[in-house]
This record gives structure tokens, C-alpha cells and sequence, in this order.
């Protein structure tokens, strides 16, 4: 029996040091880990690189948690790389003052990249962001005529997602449109943080329903219903 | 008529039959609303669902399905969810048939900006960079000036989202097609004259002989 990845939001935060680059699943709160953020401000772990859709919402409206908004209002965010700020003000308002400094990435570029970091390859070719800001000081590969942008792979040091149903072994099964990023960000990290909404036993989810595996899972932290 | 239902009603009148659609944020989401009924319209949102369902009713909510605008909404039988790459494997890819968004300026060659006001705002591109690049027609659907300044440009003024992959530009006040030959105005709202569209236009647009009025209910 080997050991078990269940540990506590508490333990999870810890694991995090300063100067980290983290993956954050979600898509503004949905499929957001909610506890681990939440635990990530009580520690006030500062100098963070965040790689994130968006900058979620500056503060919990109503039972539409913030996202990673929290991060930044909190300022424990230094590099934000992102595809939308818009829906969290505080976030354009560091950027103009300098605090935080903001890389916008177009988001299917975003996902590809970090795809490509999970998947050994050496970055990826698009035709996104051609004859716009996004091409500054990119390479440009032409295959059959046509033109792209070479985009390099992204990785992490950390990743924290958020799964619907997990076995102990970190098998997850992601609900809805909550999977976004996460089974993206679980393959291109070197330590992968669960946030379960509910545990089960190994062998519970169909194999069938399984999406990412638990050979990319490091740790297993109890959400919880939010 | 509210130009902002008038807009989202001729609109939903470029969807046809078996189309995948992608609607943005805002005044676009609106066309959903005024589809054809017995229409088979497959809708896509980028944040991971393809056959997108309408508003949920109050106290229905699932804060597990939402729109790329955060919105709850549900999932029409049919529905499938995927991850974010999947996502934009289908927009990137060619899948998608429409996209109709918003836009800050658009310019009579298809150029269009949506994402940044340089020292104002900037939200970010989102999804929009992806969805202009891949999507097979794409309908800028607008209000035809911002604050009484032209929107439809001889050349955008602001940063891109993308260079000239504007097909069709719907307005309160007309609708024009971006063709080989230039911009045209092929349609006027009624009690407009195309007086009234050239003082509200930067841009240099075609008036074709067999001009039509928008004809919507």
C-alpha cells in the first residue's frame, strides 16, 4: 500500500513557497480550486507567477467564489499570465502602477502551450495573434505557404486544479464545464495539487470516466461542497 | 426598436440549419434569443461545451455550467464538455461556422479590434484572437458608433485582434458585407437614410443599386 495523497488545504499551502510558478485551473470561478486559494491568502505566500484564464473577480459575490481574484487583491501575485483581466479591476489597475506585471496570452495559444509542456513537444505552431501585438518578438515558421507563429511550450512548478469526484489514488473525473484548464494544467507541472468535491474509493469511477490520471497527481486536498 | 434587439434579431437571421455557432459576450449572447424556432443551431462556448442551452430558471442554477461570460446556463440533449484545448481545436481548427462578437473598431478590410484601449482599458483578448483566426464567418455585431465616434474605420486606430478576417458587419443602422471589391452596405434600417450612415462611418463603403431595407418583426 503505498502512501496516501490526501492531505489537508493547510498541509497544501505549504508546499508552496515564494517565487513559485503556479498553474490555477478555472474559467472565472468555474473549476477553480476555491480551498486552496483561500488557504494560498491565509499564508500569504508573495512573488507568485500565476498562469490562470483570467483574474477571476476581485471578492466572492454572492455564492460565486472569486477565483484567483483574491490573489491579486491580496498582492501575492507578481507575474499574472493570462488571456482576460476585464472582470477583476484590481488587476489592470497593478499592472498601470507597475506592482504586478501582466503577460496576456490569446487563450487558445494559452492552452497550447501548456499542452505542449505536458506532452514533451517543443512548442506549437499557430496562426493566432499573426499581424496583431501577440506576433512581437516571435518567431514566424511558414509550412506550405501558409504562416504561424511558433509558440513555446509552459510549465509550472506547481499546479492546482479542481476535480468533482477523485478516488485516493488521484484519478479524476471533472464535472461539466468546470474541466477547462485543469486536465491541461495536471500533465504540465512538476507537483499537482487535487481539490476533490468528493472523494471515493480506487475503482469506483469508471475507467471510462476517468480524464486525468493519477499518475500526474501528487496530492489530494478535500473541498468539499463550496 | 431597441437598436440593441434590432441588431441581435437580424443577426440570428445569418444562422442557418445545421450551423455551429459561437456567440461573445454581451450583445451577441443576445442572438440566442431570437433564432428561428425548429432551427437545429448547435452552440459552442469556449470555456468547454458544445450545444450550449439557454438561462437556467431561477433557483436552478449549477455552478458547475456556465458560459465563457460566467453565466449559468444548461446543456441541451446532445451536449458534450471538453477541456480547453479541445476547445479551441474546434475554433482554431475550422469547426465552427459563425462567430459573432463585439467589437471596439472594425475597419472596411475585415480588420478588427476588441481587446485593449491603450493607457484606458485593457480586458484582454480572451478567446477572441482564436476565434477570429479560425471560425469560418465572422459577424461583428455592434452599435455603429461609440459615443457619437465612428466604430467602422478606413483603418483601425487601435491594436488588432486580427487583420481582415471580418466578414459582415451588423449594425443598428445598416449591414455591410466585406467583399473583394471593398465594403458594402447591402442593407439600411428603416427611417435611415445612407446620408445618415455616411456621416456615422470613417470608413468608404459600396452602396449597391438593389439596397435593401433590414426586414425584421
Amino acid at each position: 500500500m503505498s502512501k496516501s495523497k490526501i492531505i489537508t488545504a493547510e498541509i497544501a499551502a505549504d508546499l508552496i513557497r515564494e517565487g513559485d510558478t503556479l498553474m490555477i485551473g478555472g474559467f472565472l470561478s468555474c473549476g477553480a480550486p476555491h480551498r486552496l486559494i483561500d488557504e494560498l491568502c491565509n499564508k500569504k505566500v508573495e512573488n507568485l507567477t500565476v498562469i490562470c484564464n483570467d483574474s477571476g473577480f476581485a471578492e466572492d459575490i454572492g455564492n460565486i467564489k472569486a477565483g484567483i481574484g483574491k490573489l491579486i487583491v491580496n498582492k501575492q501575485i507578481s507575474h499574472l499570465i493570462s488571456t482576460h483581466i476585464g472582470t477583476n479591476k484590481e488587476t489592470g489597475k497593478q499592472m498601470n502602477t507597475g506592482e504586478a506585471k501582466v503577460t496576456l496570452v490569446p487563450q487558445g495559444t494559452l492552452a497550447e502551450q501548456i499542452r505542449a509542456a505536458g506532452f514533451g513537444l517543443g512548442g506549437i505552431l499557430t496562426p493566432t495573434g499573426l499581424k496583431t501585438e501577440v506576433e512581437k518578438d516571435k518567431q514566424k515558421i511558414v509550412v506550405d505557404r501558409k504562416t504561424y507563429l511558433l509558440e513555446k511550450p509552459m510549465r509550472g512548478d506547481v499546479a492546482l486544479i479542481k476535480g468533482a469526484i477523485v478516488d485516493r489514488k488521484g484519478n479524476i473525473c471533472y464535472s461539466k464545464t468546470e474541466r477547462n484548464f485543469n486536465p491541461l494544467m495536471a500533465m504540465a507541472c512538476d507537483r499537482v495539487i487535487v481539490e476533490a468535491a468528493k472523494i471515493v474509493e480506487v475503482g469506483e469511477i469508471d475507467p471510462d470516466n476517468v480524464v486525468t490520471s493519477h499518475i500526474f497527481v501528487d496530492y489530494i486536498v478535500d473541498g468539499g461542497k463550496l | 426598436m431597441n437598436p440593441k434587439v434590432l441588431i441581435a434579431k437580424r443577426a440570428a437571421k445569418e444562422l442557418n440549419d445545421g450551423n455551429v455557432v459561437n456567440l461573445g459576450i454581451g450583445l451577441p449572447t443576445m442572438v440566442a434569443n431570437y433564432i428561428e424556432s425548429g432551427q437545429d443551431i448547435t452552440f459552442q462556448s469556449e470555456n468547454g461545451i458544445m450545444g450550449l442551452g439557454p438561462a437556467p430558471e431561477k433557483g436552478n442554477e449549477d455552478l458547475r455550467l456556465t458560459n465563457a461570460g460566467g453565466q449559468p446556463v444548461t446543456a441541451n440533449p446532445g451536449a458534450m464538455y471538453f477541456d480547453s484545448a479541445t476547445s479551441f481545436g474546434i475554433i482554431r481548427g475550422g469547426h465552427v461556422d459563425v462567430t459573432i462578437l463585439g467589437a471596439l473598431q472594425v475597419s472596411q478590410s475585415g480588420d478588427i479590434a476588441n481587446w485593449k484601449i491603450p493607457g484606458k482599458m485593457v480586458p484582454g483578448m480572451g478567446g477572441a484572437m482564436d476565434l477570429v483566426s479560425g471560425a469560418k464567418r465572422v459577424i461583428v455585431a455592434m452599435l455603429h458608433t461609440q459615443k457619437g465616434n465612428p466604430k467602422i474605420m478606413k483603418k483601425c486606430s487601435l491594436p488588432l485582434t486580427a487583420a481582415g478576417k471580418v466578414t459582415d458587419i451588423i449594425t443598428e443602422m445598416g449591414v455591410f458585407k466585406i467583399t473583394n471589391k471593398g465594403m458594402v452596405l447591402e442593407e439600411i434600417a428603416p427611417d435611415t437614410t445612407i446620408d445618415d450612415i455616411k456621416k456615422a462611418t470613417d470608413a468608404e463603403f459600396l452602396v449597391p443599386d438593389d439596397i435593401k431595407t433590414i426586414d425584421i418583426k
